[in-house]
Parts: structure tokens; sequence; C-alpha cells
């Protein structure tokens, strides 16, 4: 409960910190932000920051020697460290810069996986994927003849543990799962996950994109052997995210893209690589977003994810409870404690994208679809879901508010 | 923005006059928005003039997609296909009676994209048969 007090009383100035959330969707309507998934607001920090390199510092790195481009360097670099100590990594060089945490997993899988597996190797993946965690290995399946399984989901919308036990019995060379789905909401067991797909002698990508910006999440403590996100959705710009992966790991990998820097030398017909992980990042990289990544994890850290996690782990409450007095409403996914702050719902004779409609006419920004996530529709047999999801900014008022809209549509359609 | 919900939009939405499908049917074409998951199917009956006789629809999506099919269908009953072929972007917007951003546009022009790759006999419908000239 100290926590929580901790957050709600810096709320009043943790809204100020965000210069969007003061802005009118049309004349007299404040916006309500309610997106947070598919892309999180940005705190003024986070926007200096970019700012400030681009007025007084602008660079290319890693190559010059001028002032500028040491400038440039070192705060490049010094965001790869403050990022790998934010995810508990042993060594910056741990982080490989990526452009978001679907680019960080086909990173996996077109360097890693293309070296280590081999026709008739099994990759276990869940119902409850994003594309973006689905897609990257359809394609190296069908290019390696590699086998794909998935672990069911339950009606309630966690992994159905029994046929992830059947599926490690058949031996996977890589378990690829999400930490939070985007859909459900859903607090996957992760570690005990890890642990298990260990002792079978499994590798583990850990699809971060929706855990990360919302709870503490430590690699050591996990003990996974890969894990993806991206800033932009923990309060960062868009253009850049991060895989980490353990040293030995990185080292074993052949290289992503082809280019500049990811080399160490470069002859008319043969190159050899940089250093890890370098090696990964081939071109000039997003050099602004990196300064602007460092922002917000600075800006994350000075409130403490655990502040952030408890806030919103009562504010989801707060919204479970509230959104369930609305008529004909149906939130997909688990109960209020074992969820992230986020709700996916389907209404009674509305569809979800008019649902979205009616409620931005008040100002409230949700998402309508499927969220990347077709596979997961089709288990629950619904096309699309409508969905409200929180951070740090939301307040109870807003879910009032959310409340009062979705009676609108009520009153529209039935 | 609050005229987007007009009583003709909600009532051809919760009460269509062609939901439903033809067997048989001369012309038959469907397809999806994939962004917010609408599917709309048109079966037509044709007359040897090349006159429209039947129309129905089915399939599933947001107010604005099925009402538009539902208006559509009722404006080209009797007309002919190549009447059908002519028909633009403005006379869909023009029987829903609304404006519309870049995104719903989409919904309200999916059943005149089905309903034009059906009368040309086309494999899959695109984008440029609902564009303006």
């Amino acid at each position: 409960m100290s926590e929580m007090y901790k957050v709600e009383n810096k709320l009043g100035a943790i809204r100020a910190d965000f210069p969007i959330l003061s802005r009118e969707v049309r004349p007299g309507v404040p916006l309500i932000y309610m997106d947070s998934a598919a892309t999180s607001q940005k705190p003024e920090a986070v926007i200096e920051a970019m700012n400030r390199y681009y007025r007084w510092t602008n660079a290319n790195i890693h190559r010059g020697v001028h002032a500028l481009a040491e400038e440039a360097t070192a705060m490049y670099e010094s965001a790869r460290e403050r990022i790998a100590r934010f995810i508990g990594a042993g060594k910056a060089r741990e982080v490989v810069f990526t452009r978001n945490t679907t680019e960080s997993i086909n990173l996996v899988a077109y360097t890693w996986a293309r070296k280590f597996l081999s026709k008739g190797d099994l990759i276990v993946l869940s119902e409850m994927e994003h594309h973006s965690n689905l897609v990257p290995w359809q394609i190296l399946a069908a290019e390696k003849e590699l086998r794909l399984e998935f672990i069911h989901v339950t009606d309630e919308g966690e992994f159905d543990q029994e046929s992830y036990q059947g599926l490690l019995e058949q031996h996977p060379k890589l378990v690829s799962i999400t930490h939070v789905s985007n859909v459900l909401g859903t607090i996957n067991p992760v570690k005990e996950m890890i642990v298990q797909a260990h002792t079978v002698g499994a590798r583990v990508l850990i699809d971060g994109a929706q855990s990360v910006p919302h709870m503490p999440v430590n690699v050591k403590e996990l003990d996974a052997d890969f894990l993806a996100f991206s800033a932009h959705k923990m309060l960062g710009p868009t253009g850049i995210g991060a895989l980490w992966a353990r040293e030995e790991t990185l080292e074993a990998m052949p290289p992503f893209l082809g280019g500049g820097e990811m080399i160490k030398r470069v002859y008319l017909r043969t190159f050899t690589p940089n250093e890890i992980p370098h090696k990964f990042e081939a071109g000039t990289p997003a050099i602004a977003e990196a300064m602007g990544f460092g922002a917000a994890i600075d800006y994350l850290n000075e409130i403490g994810m655990d502040t952030v996690a408890a806030y919103e782990s009562d504010l989801v409450k707060y919204g479970m409870e509230a959104l369930g007095q609305v008529k004909g409403l149906r939130i997909l996914g688990p109960a209020a404690d074992r969820r992230c702050a986020l709700m996916a719902f389907t209404m009674e004779g509305a569809h979800p994208h008019d649902v979205a409609q009616i409620l931005d006419m008040d100002g409230i920004a949700v998402r309508a679809g499927h969220h990347c996530a077709m596979p997961l529709h089709d288990r629950y047999n619904i096309p699309a879901s409508t969905r409200a999801s929180l951070y740090l900014y939301n307040t109870r008022a807003e879910i009032d508010q959310l409340v009062i809209s979705l009676g609108k549509v009520n009153k529209l359609f039935n | 923005m609050d005229d987007l919900y007009r009583e003709v939009i909600i009532e051809h939405y919760k009460n269509p006059d062609h939901r439903g499908r033809l067997d048989p049917h001369d012309i038959s074409f469907e397809d999806e928005n994939p962004l917010c998951g609408d599917h709309i199917r048109i079966d037509l009956r044709v007359d040897e003039d090349g006159k429209i006789t039947d129309v129905a629809f089915d399939g599933h999506g947001c107010a604005i997609s099925q009402s538009s099919a539902d208006l559509l269908l009722d404006s080209v009953l009797g007309k002919t296909v190549d009447e059908v072929k002519k028909l633009t972007k403005a006379d869909v917007l023009d029987l829903l009676g609304i404006e519309l951003g870049p995104v719903r546009l989409k919904c309200a022009l999916l059943p005149l994209k089905i309903l034009k790759a059906g009368v040309y006999g086309l494999g899959e419908a695109s984008d440029s048969l609902v564009e303006d000239e």
C-alpha cells in the first residue's frame, strides 16, 4: 500500500510530465489515452533528450575522433549500459540495439536459429503470441523444414501447462513465448517454464514487449536465453528496441545485417565481423532514439518499477470491477490478480470498431481489431476485440469516464 | 463525428434487408478487411439482359461496413451489371450520408470493392476498384 501511496501522491506530477496528456482531441474534449500497449506516451525528459542530441551533440558514432563524435558515442553507449542495468544484465555488451521487439525476434530467428537448428527440430510457441513471435518462425520453419508446435491457451486465458509438458517431452530446441499477452493481459509464469525448458535442453526466448514496461524484469532471475523488447512501449521513442542474450550466446551467433559498423575488417571478397554487440548493429543506428531510450529508463528508475507494477495492479483491479458493471461486456483473459493493466473485451451487439469509434467521440483512445494476434482471436471464436491498455499516467477517474462512454455504446446499439 | 451513427446506419446494421445467401447465384464474391476483420460475401442473380434481379450479402463486421453493404445492394437491385461497374466511392458515401476518415472509409468501401470485383469477374479484389478516377 505504501507503494500505491507513493504513485498516487506523485500522480499529478507524473501526468504533468507528459505534454500530450494536456491536449484536447477536439475542442472541449480532453484526451483519455488508453492505448499504451500499442505505444506509450512520452515524458518531456525523453523528448528533451532527443532534442538535445540534435541541437547540441549531433554526430555519427563510433568512428569519428572529433568532440561531437566522442560525446555522441559516449551517450549512445551510456544508454546501452543503463538499459542493461535496468533488466539486470551482467554486461552492457549483452544488449543489442534493434528497431523494436519484432526485429529482435527476427534477429534471433535469422542468426541463432538459422545456424543452430536443422531439419526436423522443434520450436515451441503458443496460441497467444503476437504475430511478431509467429511469422519469423513460420518463415524459418518453411526454409529449414523445422517443426512448430503451440502451447494451448485455456478458456481463462492462461497457458495450458499440461500441453506445455507434452511438448517438452518432444525435446524442443527453442521455446519462444510472450511474458505478458498483449490481448489477454495474462502474466505468464515464465520463470518456472524456463526452468522446465532448460531441463530438456531447450533455449528460451521471452517476448518482453508488454512486460518490461510494466514490471521489474531481471534476466538473471528469469534465467532466460533471449529477451526482446521495444523502447516505444516504455515511454521511449519509436524506432529503437533491444535484444538481450548472454555474452557467449551472442559470440556464437553469426552477424545479422551486413554493412558498416558490424565489421572489423573488410576485403573485396570477405570480411571479419566486429565484436558484440556491434556485430549485430550494421549501419548508422537510431542515435537520437538511443538517447530517448536512456532517458525513458532513467524516468522509470526514478519512479521504480515495483511502484509502477503496484500502481497498475491496483488500477486494473478497479478497471475490471468497473467494466464488469457494463451490460453485455465480456472481458477476455484471467482475473485481475494475474494480469497486467490491459483489458480487451467484446460487447454484445456492437462491433469493436464501432465501440472504439464511439469512445473516440469522448476523447478516449482505445484500440479495436485483432491486436496482431489473429490466431488468439480464432481460439476464442471472435473476429476482433476492443482493448483499453493502461499505464502509470492513467487514473481511476479516466476509467469512470470509460464506463460512462461504454453506456453510450449500449444506448446506441442495444 | 456524432453523425457517424445516423439512424439509417444503425437501422440497416441491426435489421438488414438483404442479409443471406442466394443459391443458385450468377455472381458471388467475398473479401475481408484485414484491419478490422470485416468479412463480406455478396451474391447476385442476373437476368439475360444483364439486369440484377436478386441480391444478398453475408458476413460480419462493423456497423459501417454492414450497413454500407445493405444500402449498396438495395441501390443496385434492378440496375444492370454495366451500371454497377460505373459506381464510385462518391456513390457509396452518398448512400451513407456521412463523412469518413481514412480508416473507416475502408470499412464503408469494402462492399463496393467486393461488388465490383464480382461483376468484373476478377480473381482478386483490389483497392483500385474504389479509388477516385
